[in-house]
């Protein structure tokens, strides 16, 4: 049987030299183990546990090229960035693929310590620093992290130093462009030390849409002893991408975290989100909302492990389903023992809007202790045919009556982003997915970008 | 003479499967009231249901037309246009919409319907306060969610606020008494009489005489079965008080 990682490895072994010329010492010093442990191995498929509704084999099995030379790929960023991007006022820079731009004099907008850039840069002048970290939160012997690391030349690095409170929230936009189909991998590394704040917006964007790409995207956050941290992260990428991200998040005792992960527009997206609560009074917020039309297919898994007392996690994931669209959703709790007074709660609440949309939903619980408050619940409907009628009676169209009700089910999933002013224009992008105008200029009523 | 609005003819209409209505006739002329009361299960609400256009019901055989235009080849909303109010007897709580969005939403499709522009915020928000006057309704209830949380009393009201606000021809107030207490029922009755005129028409659909000593009908009708058994004047209504259904029901199945 052929397997799909033998391409990358075949292209690690013929290129290694060339994949190291590119990169930033700290990173090559991880590869060769990377490869080391992938010999034998292979990428779960759907008889693996957890992946019974993506294969992330076949994700991998296409022969995209991969830009291991770094030639330049120009891209208009002007068209991507021009109005699904809210007109906030943020410290803004765009990953092309996977190589990182700053926005002008953007080194100069940051406080004093801050340090928002290239990985493989911030990997050769701060190499102590992003070593203490790099490889370190996520698994190295897991085969998909594994196969990052051995193929990932750069990425972003971001650090926030003890105490010190960004005013203003840093954007990462990620645009996919490249004359041919294309794998990125991508690496992120957030480090928001002790009593340190971050706010975060992470935009994802694909140009040259008859292409296909990959991206394998792991994504690495340390947060220390009171920090805070809130991201969110919009998907609107096309029909031909396929995502697989992981984020792995380790929290220091009274650190919060909020993440919200909207998915408006892809082709097939897996995100994994593990979160490690090691100290006490931790809190975490994780949040997803999903709209799935045409035949995209939408996998969110997330683990939140309880590895101390008092801490309180809650999770809400909302997905509307359309057309043959197809939802997964897998979250599980973990409480460990001697984790004394947990909260943790999750939610999946799911509309599907036609016959031949699918949602699949797996929440599990695994308590090893007394003294917890933990909940789980998940529902899979239809739209409310009271509400309907009534509204219709109201003189509301058919259509228009069930964008608003798709859009009020929405609504506690977008109230879980705090970020000023990013509420509002969540508000208005699914207001504009729901009504078939996303990405369509001539139809949006926006004046944020005349 | 007053012009026709309503012309209901021999109506029969199913729910799964299930004969409800057997041949309904009625008509209502512009500037009259008429209450149709009858025992439970009778089909009064299937009638305001059916007329309403709710798809929940299957129109098996007869006629309905509202100023001439036929109302059983109209979807809900176009039916709302042509000047179809109904008051629900539950009305229906809608998480996540608010009230603002939800009558902007309905005025605005309104005025499409007849080519004209949406009304700009200021005339909405203005309009909006002087229709809320119309049945007291407390303008913190119209910044919430459309009947979320709302006591029994205000969701009448605000079905009553929604009737101010689309200005119907034919209001049909499905038991719009149940669940009030004696002040609000005056609220509510004292907003439909203020909304009445000479040009549109009123249905009540009641259980009980009480309704109608502040909302009084030109005409009362008997729903029984799935037909209208009897019609009178307003001292049906007190017959029917006094004497209760029984002898309606020997009457009719004998």
């Amino acid at each position: 049987m052929k397997n799909s990682l033998d391409q990358y490895l075949d292209l690690y072994r013929t290129n290694r030299t060339v994949i190291d010329a590119h990169s930033a010492p700290l990173l090559n010093s991880c590869r060769e183990a990377a490869y080391e442990s992938l010999l034998g191995a292979s990428l779960p498929t759907q008889r693996t546990e957890g992946f019974e509704k993506t294969s992330i084999d076949e994700m991998f099995a296409p022969d995209y090229g991969v830009n291991i030379s770094r030639v330049n790929i120009p891209v208009d960023v002007a068209a991507s960035f021009r109005c699904d991007v809210p007109n906030l006022s943020t410290l803004l820079a765009f990953v092309v693929n996977d190589s990182f731009h700053p926005s002008s004099l953007l080194e100069s907008k940051l406080p004093e310590g801050v340090i928002f850039s290239s990985l493989s840069h911030a990997a050769t002048d701060y190499p102590d620093l992003v070593a203490e970290y790099y490889g370190r939160i996520a698994p190295a012997g897991d085969v998909s992290v594994a196969l990052n690391t051995m193929l990932a030349q750069d990425g972003v690095f971001i650090y926030i130093p003890k105490g010190v409170k960004l005013s203003k929230p840093l954007q990462l936009v990620n645009i996919f462009s490249s004359p041919v189909a294309l794998a990125a991998f991508r690496r992120v590394l957030i480090v928001v030390e002790e009593d340190a704040e971050l706010q975060m917006l992470v935009c994802d964007h694909t140009q040259e849409l008859a292409n296909s790409y990959l991206v394998s995207q792991i994504v690495e956050v340390s947060l220390g002893a009171r920090s805070r941290f809130e991201a969110c992260s919009i998907e609107e990428s096309s029909a031909l991408t396929s995502r697989y991200s992981r984020m792995f998040v380790r929290q220091e005792s009274d650190s919060a975290f909020t993440y919200n992960s909207t998915t408006l527009t892809c082709g097939t997206t897996r995100n994994d989100f593990e979160i490690d609560l090691l100290g006490e009074h931790c809190e975490t917020m994780l949040a997803g909302m999903v709209i799935g039309s045409d035949r995209m297919h939408i996998d969110n898994d997330s683990v939140i492990r309880h590895l101390s007392p008092r801490s309180k996690s809650n999770q809400l994931f909302k997905y509307v389903l359309d057309d043959k669209s197809t939802g997964a959703f897998e979250g599980s709790i973990l409480v460990a023992p001697g984790s004394k007074y947990t909260e943790a709660y999750q939610s999946n609440r799911n509309l599907l809007a036609s016959t031949e949309a699918k949602m699949h939903c797996k929440p599990q619980l695994e308590i090893y202790n007394d003294d917890v408050k933990c909940s789980h619940g998940a529902t899979t409907g239809q739209l409310d045919n009271d509400a309907l009628f009534y509204m219709r009676s109201r003189g509301i169209p058919e259509a228009e009556a069930r964008t608003m009700l798709m859009q009020a089910f929405m609504v506690d999933v977008i109230d879980t982003v705090h970020i000023n002013g990013l509420r509002e224009r969540l508000l208005h992008l699914v207001d504009r997915r729901f009504s078939g105008t996303l990405g369509n200029c001539a139809a949006c009523h926006s004046k944020e970008c005349r | 003479m007053s012009k026709k609005l309503l012309e209901v003819r021999n109506l029969h209409a199913t729910v799964e499967g299930k004969e409800i209505l057997r041949g309904v006739n009625l008509s209502v002329n512009e500037g009259e009231v008429h209450a149709i009361m009858g025992p439970n299960g009778s089909g009064k609400s299937t009638l305001s249901g059916v007329l309403a256009g709710n798809p929940a019901y299957t129109v098996t055989e007869g006629e309905a037309y509202l100023h001439g235009v036929n109302l059983l080849d109209l979807p809900p909303e176009d039916r709302s246009h042509e000047g179809l109010f109904l008051s629900f007897q539950y009305p229906v709580e809608i998480p996540g919409v608010s009230m603002v969005n939800f009558m902007r939403a309905a005025v605005n499709a309104k005025r499409k319907y007849f080519n004209e522009e949406p009304l700009s915020a200021s005339d909405f928000l203005k309009m909006m306060r002087q229709k809320r006057a119309i049945v007291e309704l407390d303008n913190k209830l119209a910044s919430r969610s459309v009947n979320e949380g709302f006591s029994g009393g205000e969701k009448k009201r605000n079905e009553i606020f929604q009737m101010a606000v689309l200005e119907p021809r034919l209001a049909i107030l499905d038991e719009t008494d149940s669940g009030l207490d004696i002040d609000a029922l005056r609220v509510v009755a004292g907003g439909v009489n203020k909304l009445k005129t000479d040009k549109n028409a009123t249905i009540v659909i009641t259980h009980y005489q009480r309704l109608l000593d502040y909302i009084r009908p030109d005409f009362v009708h008997i729903l029984y079965k799935g037909r209208i058994v009897k019609t009178g004047g307003p001292e049906l209504a007190l017959e029917l008080e006094e004497k209760g259904y029984d002898w309606i029901k020997e009457e009719n199945d004998n």
